[in-house]
């Protein structure tokens, strides 16, 4: 079969960020609603009437098309906040298009988070039954698989326990064995292997190959690139929005590591969202590795040198200077600060042009993206400070050569170990 | 085997404004709409030690402290019969549209983490939080039962009413869930507002009082409140001690038709916003 069973036209998708994102309350509508009668009644300046639309919305997909063919298994990658889990929202009807349209040929199974849906209090066998039902499935189709789904996530003895009293891995278990039996046409599966053990995580991909030779369709965010090249032929590479690349699944995973390092040098003299004076200003930021290499990728506990290049026009040396990065994470906010007043560094004088160094000796980041700002400030004045000046992905290590990283905390501890002492 | 892929094509569009109702769609998702009420009544009374008895404890008190109050102390009048019964057939109704109106309110809100992952009518998640009530409303019903036998009540052939009455009652709090639930997505000061609501609309409702009380000049403001005529046929269908008021009832019957259907359009208007305002 060549007819497409997925066809993505100039798909769009817009957010409000905010002040305006979110709820609103009785009173900003009311506020508003007044506001735009006095303006319709005074006529006065119509411009005013329109707020900056540019300044607090985002595109979170911008024009995206593709086809997807019957039975193709098409790995969706890119980085966090890219806009894969948005197109897999739209594709499962979850949100509407700002604009474009999307044709699906099929019945259409997501598993866009394991587990939602899953009420605490309630039996794995009423549980299976509940889930089975928000997934779209009736209830003769739950019962007649319902001894398969237990055994698939090997939980036959606590099916009559509540889930509350579950591991999250045994939830998560259960949650992917119920929608794995879904038996959807066009099958959308967004990170979901982020947890779990391996035996299990091995157990799913497996599943899902199945799931892919039976001629369904399947469509996969991960971050797991071996999981990705194993399972996929096709990749569809995603950017702030859009396609940048779609073709042979290899392909795209390199052309997102080219891509990664593209932004180990940046260049900050370009940036207007910065405050501070001016008088002393960033001018470039780049990643090396404790041999200077530049450095495309990070990953946990990984040594970086970030390496800043400033400007002045001061025409001496600069004297009291505090220069500080700071590394946040999206869910948890300001992860660690260094500065160097703290370490005592930078204390006497620096040049009034040059670049500053920061060493960290081995990165305590677990995987994720990063955000990172950096500040200078020269004795009580702020010169410079930008916010977001980076964005860093963490790439999983084998840092302990175990195979294993935490999968618990925020940051972890690079270098720590157990032992007993006898009595 | 697997459906031919013809029979099964989805587009999706941006929709702006007023949509037609997906009845199909709905349909297609009964049986979610099933799962989540049996849901909301097992997990009601689950680690609680008198369980079902919350069903009885709760209106049968309220029964003893309003025939305290207001039949004993401030003499209100009930249409000739006992105050007692009279106020639990008003209690009955009313507590069952309170609650549903208020697990339905707070509803979507409450479910955000299931609109924001997967895809179904949200319309489900409101009507099956009203219709959860339900189990409760008959278990109470049991004691309106004993007080008519203690009573010497006998229902007539108005009785038949009583199946009608119910089911208005329940497109009424299915029809005011909806509004609050979708207005509660975008405007949080509803939840703050339904518990106000609520207690308002007792006093303007014939729960305590019946509607002879009020001058006859003012009867038909009670029947724009819909749950004033349902009340009032819900007493006269079961005690039998006065004729079905039938103008009183078709009018609330009206309003209620009118609150549901606008509130169907408008939740079915804000649906699509749900999952990323939520």
């Amino acid at each position: 079969m060549t007819e497409p069973v997925i066809k993505a036209e100039n798909l769009s998708k817009q957010y409000r960020l905010g002040a305006t994102q979110g709820y609103k309350t009785f009173r900003e509508a009311i506020a508003n609603a007044t506001k735009a009668l006095f303006r319709n009644f005074g006529k006065s300046n119509p411009q005013s009437a329109i707020r900056n639309p540019q300044s607090d919305t985002i595109w979170a997909l911008k024009d995206v098309s593709f086809e997807v063919k019957q039975g193709e298994v098409i790995g969706i990658i890119g980085r966090n906040g890219a806009g894969k889990s948005t197109l897999l929202k739209i594709l499962s009807k979850i949100t509407k298009p700002t604009s474009g349209r999307v044709e699906l040929k099929g019945r259409v199974g997501s598993l866009l988070e394991v587990g939602t849906g899953f009420h605490p209090e309630l039996t794995g066998h009423e549980n299976i039954y509940l889930y089975g039902a928000i997934l779209g499935m009736d209830r003769w189709e739950v019962t007649r698989k319902f001894d398969e789904i237990v055994a698939f996530a090997g939980l036959e003895k606590f099916v009559d326990t509540p889930v509350k009293r579950y591991s999250s891995g045994m939830c998560m278990r259960l949650a992917f064995a119920v929608a794995a039996h879904l038996e959807p046409e066009i099958l959308l599966v967004d990170e979901v292997l982020a947890v779990g053990d391996v035996a299990f995580q091995k157990k799913c991909l497996g599943k899902m190959g199945n799931i892919a030779e039976e001629g369904r369709t399947v469509l996969f965010v991960s971050h797991n690139m071996g999981a990705l090249s194993a399972m996929c032929q096709k990749g569809l590479l995603i950017e702030q929005g859009q396609i940048v690349y779609n073709g042979e699944v290899k392909s795209a995973i390199e052309q997102y590591f080219k891509r990664l390092e593209s932004r180990s040098h940046l260049e900050l003299s370009k940036r207007q969202d910065r405050k501070g004076s001016g008088a002393c200003r960033f001018t470039r930021l780049t990643f090396e590795d404790e041999s200077g290499q530049p450095l495309n990728t990070f990953r946990s506990g990984q040594s970086v040198r970030v390496v800043l290049d400033y400007e002045s026009n001061y025409n001496s040396n600069l004297h009291a200077v505090k220069a500080a990065i700071s590394i946040d994470h999206h869910l948890y906010g300001e992860i660690f600060y260094c500065d160097s007043l703290t370490t005592g560094d930078l204390i006497h004088e620096i040049p009034s042009n040059g670049r500053l160094v920061c060493t960290v000796d081995s990165l305590p980041l677990i995987p994720g993206s990063y955000s990172k700002s950096v500040f200078l400030k020269v004795g009580s004045q702020i010169v410079d400070w930008i916010t977001g000046a980076a964005t860093i992905s963490v790439e999983e290590d084998d840092l302990y050569g175990t195979g294993k990283l935490p999968t618990r905390g925020i940051v972890l501890l690079p270098s720590y170990s157990w032992s007993t002492v006898e009595n | 085997m697997m459906k031919t892929a013809a029979q099964n094509l989805i587009i999706i569009e941006p929709k702006k404004g007023w949509t037609t109702i997906d009845l199909k769609e709905i349909w297609k998702y009964r049986e979610l709409l099933y799962f989540l009420t049996k849901r909301d009544i097992k997990v009601r009374y689950k680690q609680t030690v008198l369980g079902g008895l919350w069903a009885i404890i709760q209106p049968v008190f309220t029964m003893v402290v309003f025939t305290l109050f207001f039949g004993r102390l401030a003499k209100v009048p009930s249409d000739g019969i006992p105050y007692p019964i009279f106020v639990y057939a008003g209690i009955l109704p009313w507590t069952y549209f309170a609650n549903a109106i208020s697990a339905s309110g707070n509803s979507l809100v409450g479910s955000a983490n299931l609109i924001k992952k997967v895809y179904f009518p949200r319309l489900i998640i409101p009507a099956s939080a009203s219709l959860a009530g339900m189990l409760d409303f008959f278990i109470a019903m049991l004691v309106l039962g004993g007080l008519m036998g203690y009573y010497h009540f006998l229902p007539g052939i108005a009785l038949l009413l009583f199946p009608v009455l119910v089911v208005l009652t329940f497109v009424c709090a299915v029809g005011v869930g909806l509004w609050l639930s979708a207005l509660n997505v975008e405007y949080r000061d509803i939840r703050y507002a339904i518990p106000f609501l609520i207690q308002l609309w007792m006093f303007i409702s014939p729960v305590i009082y019946p509607v002879s009380m009020v001058g006859e000049k003012y009867q038909w403001l009670l029947a724009l409140n819909p749950m004033g005529g349902v009340i009032t046929a819900f007493r006269a269908s079961l005690l039998g001690h006065q004729p079905i008021d039938w103008f009183l009832l078709i009018l609330s019957a009206v309003i209620i038709v009118l609150l549901f259907l606008s509130g169907v359009f408008y939740f079915e208007r804000m649906e699509k916003t749900f999952a990323d305002i939520v």
